[in-house]
């Protein structure tokens, strides 16, 4: 059964049409990427499954089980979910602030437990952000916050991860090791990853399957190999990219062009 | 130990100080050996019977103030926020003013009737925040903000046509009402009001700590961790207000104490709520002591409004740490 079940998900936000019908699974230890243009509707459906928002239509299924019938603090520990990258000033110490992501698994009588304290420090170590636990998240560059922010979510321990644009803003060397370290997370421990991007490129190269969002609506699932094709990119972004096949990995990637280009 | 929690002892101890001396202290000074001699049963009276309740009255006023203050300014993510900022402040006074207007003295059920019309026009004024916030799909705190100022102005304009309309002598004893104060505390019957009120909304924002820190950094990223946002912010409203609307019942709209206390506490002891709720309820209770230590003792026998002391006191201090400190939120250890 998928641990994550979404049918006929629509969601309205003062009138307007932001999701239509959108249904998809995701399976246990899966990484799938929702890519869509701006405006598509990829951040609001994480919004919807992390339960943030919780006034949409249709289901949304845990294990068979619906999503409005669980607390938000339970829905915490089976999914954890990650907002785009906002300059939020974040006065807490690194420590501090992974540690709010066990809060879903403590209760306000007792300190923070040995489990918390050990799923903190395993955060913090699997981010390489240990060695400045101690500074103010406020002060750290844009590379160290975001895997503060990944340590944050690690912490929450849960089997799902919701990722909106991870990797997005880091410059390519910091991508390529938040990417690798979420593809470890993903192998090692069977983590299920939903990750929310534009960047097409990398969801080919890194996820089991794409799900494409265009005007709140599903018109693409499958395998990378499959959606990596001029005809279906044209029908998701509404413009024909130049496919050149990866040297390596043979899965056809995007390249820039310019001026009109060849193609 | 973590620096804050060394600050955090030593504000207590600071506290206890404030909370020993500031009984002896007044017009006449009270040497503290009558507690075991008793050879002055005048001195121990106005010891026991004066000044022990108003201070503890001053300390549980400024700690439910300054934890208010604390709770607001991290739902709000703003460091201006405060419980008078949602009108109960203005919602007490209009119905303060309105009873003295009215003539009403009488006592009921040993409270003076002045303070339960403030009582009810603060708790008046919440509801119908919270009602306004509510009519909106989510409980923003955007739209609760908005709500609680238009209603300030809203109980402002009708103090201000009452005030205009009636009787000056009762004006201004509505007025002398709105700069807050202590004189009123006779014996325990405040003490015994405001404890249960101060300290059961005190411990009740200190278990939330871990939601406000969440709170703090904003809606999606609490409501991520697991945090259920109406349930959270509709407790927080309504303890705290319950708990700052009965403050401002006894000793009227004392302003700067819910702002000032949570700023110095955040320098002094970090963002943590752990730590700072308890730093700021020590911080505010010690403020306000002094305050009205200096109010009811440097014009003696007359009295300054311990409002305008705060007010005074606090004015100059925090343009002073915001003109020489980095922002508020800021702590590097």
């Amino acid at each position: 059964m998928a641990i994550l079940a979404v049918r006929r998900l629509s969601f309205a936000i003062a009138g307007q049409t932001i999701l239509e019908n959108v249904s998809f699974e995701l399976d246990r230890g899966e990484f799938v990427a929702i890519v869509g243009p701006n405006g598509a509707g990829k951040t609001t459906l994480l919004r919807c499954l992390a339960l943030v928002y919780r006034n949409w239509q249709g289901e949304i299924l845990w294990l068979g089980r619906p999503a409005k019938s669980v607390g938000q603090r339970e829905w915490a520990r089976f999914v954890a979910y990650l907002p785009q990258e906002e300059r939020v000033d974040i006065p807490y110490t690194v420590e501090d602030f992974v540690l709010m992501g066990r809060y879903p698994h403590g209760s306000p009588f007792s300190p923070p437990s040995s489990q918390d304290i050990e799923a903190v420090r395993e955060a913090l170590e699997l981010t390489g952000t240990w060695s400045f636990r101690h500074r103010v998240v406020r002060t750290l560059s844009g590379g160290e916050r975001q895997r503060v922010m990944l340590a944050a979510v690690l912490a929450q321990q849960t089997p799902v991860l919701l990722l909106d644009e991870a990797t997005t803003f880091l410059d390519f060397r910091h991508r390529e090791e938040v990417q690798r370290l979420l593809e470890k997370i993903n192998t090692q421990r069977q983590v299920a990853i939903l990750a929310v991007t534009h960047d097409v490129n990398t969801a080919a190269l890194f996820s089991h399957r794409i799900v494409a969002l265009r005007d709140g609506q599903v018109i693409f699932d499958g395998p990378p190999a499959t959606f990596m094709q001029e005809s279906i990119l044209q029908k998701v972004f509404g413009f024909r990219p130049l496919l050149v096949a990866h040297p390596h990995l043979g899965i056809p990637v995007i390249v820039p062009t310019r001026g009109g280009g060849e193609s | 130990m973590k620096p804050g929690r060394s600050a955090l002892v030593i504000i207590a101890l600071g506290t206890l100080v404030v909370l020993s001396v500031a009984p002896l202290v007044g017009p006449r000074w009270i040497d503290p050996c009558i507690l075991w001699k008793r050879e002055n049963p005048l001195e121990a009276r106005i010891l026991w019977d004066i000044r022990i309740p108003r201070v503890l009255v001053g300390f549980l006023a400024g700690m439910g103030l300054a934890v208010g203050g604390t709770a607001y300014q991290a739902m709000f993510r703003n460091p201006l926020a405060s419980p008078f900022t949602l009108g109960l402040a203005s919602g007490a006074s209009l119905g303060a003013v309105l009873a003295i207007h009215l003539g009403w003295t009488k006592l009921l059920w040993g409270t003076p009737a002045v303070t339960l019309c403030a009582l009810m026009g603060a708790g008046l004024t919440l509801v119908v925040v919270y009602g306004l916030t509510r009519l909106r799909a989510e409980l923003s705190v955007a739209t609760m903000l908005l709500a609680g100022v238009a209603m300030s102005f809203l109980n402002t304009s009708l103090i201000l046509v009452l005030q205009y309309a009636v009787d000056p002598v009762r004006a201004f004893h509505a007025f002398r009402w709105m700069l807050g104060g202590l004189e009123g505390t006779l014996g325990y019957r405040d003490v015994l009001w405001l404890a249960p009120v101060v300290v059961a909304g005190s411990c009740i924002v200190w278990v939330l700590r871990r939601e406000l820190n969440l709170l703090s950094l904003g809606d999606e990223w609490a409501a991520a961790r697991g945090v259920s946002l109406p349930t959270v912010k509709t407790l927080i409203l309504f303890v705290t207000g319950l708990m700052v609307a009965s403050i401002v019942a006894h000793c009227g709209p004392i302003g700067f104490v819910c702002l000032i206390a949570p700023h110095i506490s955040r320098q002094l002891v970090g963002p943590q709520h752990t730590r700072l709720v308890p730093a700021a309820a020590l911080l505010g209770g010690a403020f306000l002591v002094i305050s009205d230590t200096v109010a009811r003792t440097i014009l003696a026998p007359a009295e300054i409004p311990v409002g305008v002391i705060t007010a005074i006191l606090g004015g100059p201090f925090f343009l002073w740490l915001l003109l020489t400190r980095p922002l508020s939120w800021e702590w590097v250890p």
